[in-house]
């Protein structure tokens, strides 16, 4: 019951539509319309799998079978600085999980989750192939390695503005 | 045809190429366990997802055990389905399932006819090595008008998410999330009651667990039955008499008519009536509709729809309310049996016994979970007051049953009451796929060609293929008649009727595979389909028996228009005993 209440503008509804029919509206074609769709959303509210129901003509209950199992897709909006804390082997040895338990403390948030105001949302990974900065975290684009769980406060303070 | 030959326990065999193994083991007369794998192959339903890996066995020349469910027979294969190895890694597949699973099973509503405990069981499980540090992952718990959803029992088996996808099309649920927290549900984990869900109840019939039950019935009932202000009043479906009595070690396909009968004065419902009365009011009143319908049809009139659909089965009717709303004038707007019953024993029978329909109960026994809904639609009460109060299951009746210590096997046999226990074997088959039809034939028939039948079973109508069709001949009138069980089938016919190729002047639905025999409250198949087969047998021996087997020659349903209704299609019928139909498809939200 996690999902927002959005409703969808016509030109969303036919942005959908249209990835559908770019795919010859295939239900196996499912995933590939999905990534389509969080590409241009940002993320797969339930009204987004509603039209992609209609547009494939397949039960939205699969369509969000499909999106809770694969941990790319997401229901919920990332913030305007996405956080993505590494917890591959490497990083996870050298302490990530405590860098990740500072940042859900500051933040107030669970990972899957956005800020409020929308700012930050917080995400894990596995290996950004940069095991030697261990541990790793990402701000958007940004990488900051050998992060310690006292750096949190200072990285969250360059988005302050 | 290819066929291959190979080893399983020591036993050599031949099967076709293609075979599984565990099919292959089943033809020796080896039982191989298994929690998910299910197949009723009269009705061409099978589900193998390969999920719970209990089925597993030896395989030569294969490094790790082999699902059994899955995996085909090859040339020279040497099986080994019970070895130590096999059974330890049963076992511990065992213990990490029942690690996860809710210990309520004094109390859980499945107790007893759960095949999670009986595999507990069958294996000997005593204890559960490391439960206390296994997640048991937790769900809400969703109670809907018609089944209820206790997710934690969920052992991912699937069964039901290919009921209800595969067979009905449904879709009202599917697999979601992942890990511990894994389990089928409704889109966005949303409360059954706002998904696409008909009530069908084919999931249910098909839980290997108590994670999809009935909503129990059963102590509303009793209290009625306590209340000394309260006149009881009970129906019962075709369908029930010819299941019941599995419940109490009885042979499938046992009619225990009469013995339902005496059980229910037992437990003390004032009247006992019969849902076959009100099936031939049914017909009475869609036979008369479909005559009405195929003479202005075939006078050219634009206005009449064609073909005509029944509209007994309340899973139906919620399907296609949900995928057919642009259809919704074509089908029949007679209501069902059940229904038909209540409006007639609160106003007719109300009056002929002096009391205020507030005063009476009705209670119906069904083998359908579906009812439960229908029977709490708004447009079925009369301010405020339903028609049918309250509709419990084939099973639910089964364990009232014995909680009353009435042994069903030891009684006599007792005939329902009169005015409203009166049928004919037209009412009777009702309870069958190609039943209602066939009822429908019979009488129609006879009013449209004012000349008597010559032969009574239309057995081009009966079968258990999926879709069907019959041409049946009103005296140089060729009738063009089709037949679906289950909701797929129907979904077929319903889009020929779509897009205007449909060639039927009468089409019959029922949503469940089989028809109400095999309907989502009836004793547990287990995947048997051999079961719904004796049932069906059973519905026309009942047929057979009745002196009287056409609608029109209940003497009953005869006074009852003399007396009360006027006849078919009147006023006073049409206000009681006909309904309508609602828009129910999900529209997407569109900002302005």
């Amino acid at each position: 019951m996690s999902h927002i209440k959005i409703e969808l503008r016509k030109e969303d509804v036919d942005f959908i539509k249209g990835v559908c029919a770019t795919f010859n509206n295939d239900p196996q074609e499912l995933i590939n319309v999905l990534h389509t769709c969080q590409e241009h959303f940002g993320y797969l509210p339930a009204e987004v799998q509603e039209v992609v129901s209609d547009g494939l003509n397949m039960p939205v209950a699969k369509i969000y079978g499909v999106v809770t199992f694969y941990s790319f897709f997401t229901m919920t909006p990332k913030g305007k600085h996405p956080i993505s804390i590494c917890l591959g082997t490497a990083c996870y040895v050298r302490g990530a999980e405590k860098v990740l338990d500072e940042f859900k403390k500051e933040l107030g948030i669970q990972v899957g989750e956005s800020t409020k105001d929308n700012k930050f949302s917080l995400s894990s990974l596995r290996c950004v192939g940069a095991c030697g900065l261990a541990p790793v975290v990402l701000v958007g684009d940004k990488t900051y390695g050998r992060v310690a769980p006292d750096d949190v406060k200072n990285i969250l303070k360059e988005y302050e503005n | 045809m290819e066929t291959i030959k190979l080893t399983i326990d020591n036993k050599e065999i031949d099967v076709p190429k293609g075979t599984t193994i565990y099919k292959a083991a089943k033809e020796l007369g080896i039982d191989i366990p298994t929690l998910c794998y299910m197949e009723l192959h009269d009705m061409n339903i099978e589900n193998k997802p390969a999920g719970c890996r209990i089925c597993v066995a030896e395989v030569s020349g294969r490094r790790t055990l082999a699902p059994t469910c899955s995996t085909k027979c090859e040339p020279g294969m040497v099986v080994k389905t019970h070895t130590p190895r096999v059974l330890n890694a049963r076992r511990t597949v065992m213990e990490f399932i029942l690690s996860d699973h809710p210990k309520d099973c004094l109390v859980c509503s499945k107790s007893g006819t759960c095949e999670l405990q009986a595999m507990a069981h069958r294996l000997g499980i005593k204890d559960i090595p490391g439960a206390e540090y296994a997640a048991v992952s937790t769900y809400r718990k969703d109670t809907s008008p018609s089944i209820i959803r206790d997710l934690d029992k969920c052992i991912m088996c699937r069964r039901c998410e290919m009921m209800c996808n595969e067979v009905q099309t449904v879709g009202a649920i599917s697999a979601v999330n992942r890990g511990f927290m894994a389990t089928v549900a409704p889109a966005f984990e949303q409360n059954l009651e706002y998904s696409t869900c008909t009530y069908c109840g084919q999931c249910v019939s098909v839980c290997p667990t108590g994670a999809l039950t009935e909503v129990n019935h059963v102590p509303q009932v009793l209290r009625a039955l306590v209340d000394p202000t309260k006149t009881v009043v009970v129906q019962t479906a075709p369908a029930v008499r010819a299941a019941l009595g599995e419940e109490f070690g009885l042979a499938p396909g046992t009619l225990v008519t009469g013995k339902m009968t005496a059980a229910l004065r037992a437990l003390g419902f004032d009247y006992v009536f019969d849902t076959d009365f009100a099936a031939d009011l049914t017909i009475m009143e869609e036979g008369t509709e479909l005559l009405d319908r195929l003479s202005r049809h075939l006078k050219g009139d634009k206005t009449a729809k064609m073909p005509i659909l029944t509209s007994c089965c309340p899973g139906w009717v919620n399907f296609f309310e949900e995928y057919f709303p642009d259809l919704k004038d074509v089908p029949s707007t007679a209501k069902s049996p059940q229904q038909m019953f209540g409006a007639i024993a609160k106003t007719y029978f109300a009056d002929k016994i002096g009391i205020n329909r507030k005063d009476m109960v009705v209670v119906s026994i069904m083998p359908c979970l579906a009812k439960k809904y229908e029977c709490q639609r708004n447009e079925f009460s009369v301010d405020g007051n339903p028609d049918v109060d309250f509709s419990i299951s084939t099973r639910e009746l089964a364990s009232f049953i014995k909680q009353a210590n009435i042994d069903l096997n030891t009684l006599h046999d007792e005939d329902f009451d009169a005015p409203l226990g009166e049928s004919t074997g037209a009412g009777v088959i009702f309870g069958t796929t190609g039943g209602v039809i066939e009822a429908a034939c019979r009488t129609a028939y006879e009013l449209y060609t004012g000349k008597k039948l010559k032969r009574l079973e239309f057995t081009e109508l009966r079968g258990m293929e999926g879709v069907r069709s019959a041409t049946i001949d009103f005296d140089g009138l060729p009738l063009n008649i089709g037949i679906a069980h289950g909701l797929g089938n129907a979904r077929k016919l319903l889009d020929d009727v779509r897009a205007g190729k449909s060639q039927f002047h009468a089409i019959e639905v029922m949503a469940c595979p089989g028809g109400c025999i095999g309907g989502g409250g009836q004793p547990l198949h287990h995947g048997n389909s051999e079961i719904i087969m004796a049932r069906a047998a059973a519905i026309y021996t009942e047929d057979r028996k009745k002196p009287l087997r056409k609608s029109h020659e209940n003497p009953f349903i005869i006074k009852l228009y003399n007396e009360f209704l006027g006849k078919p299609g009147s006023e006073k019928a049409h206000h009681l005993l006909h309904t309508h139909y609602f828009d129910k498809k999900k529209k997407i939200i569109i900002k302005k």
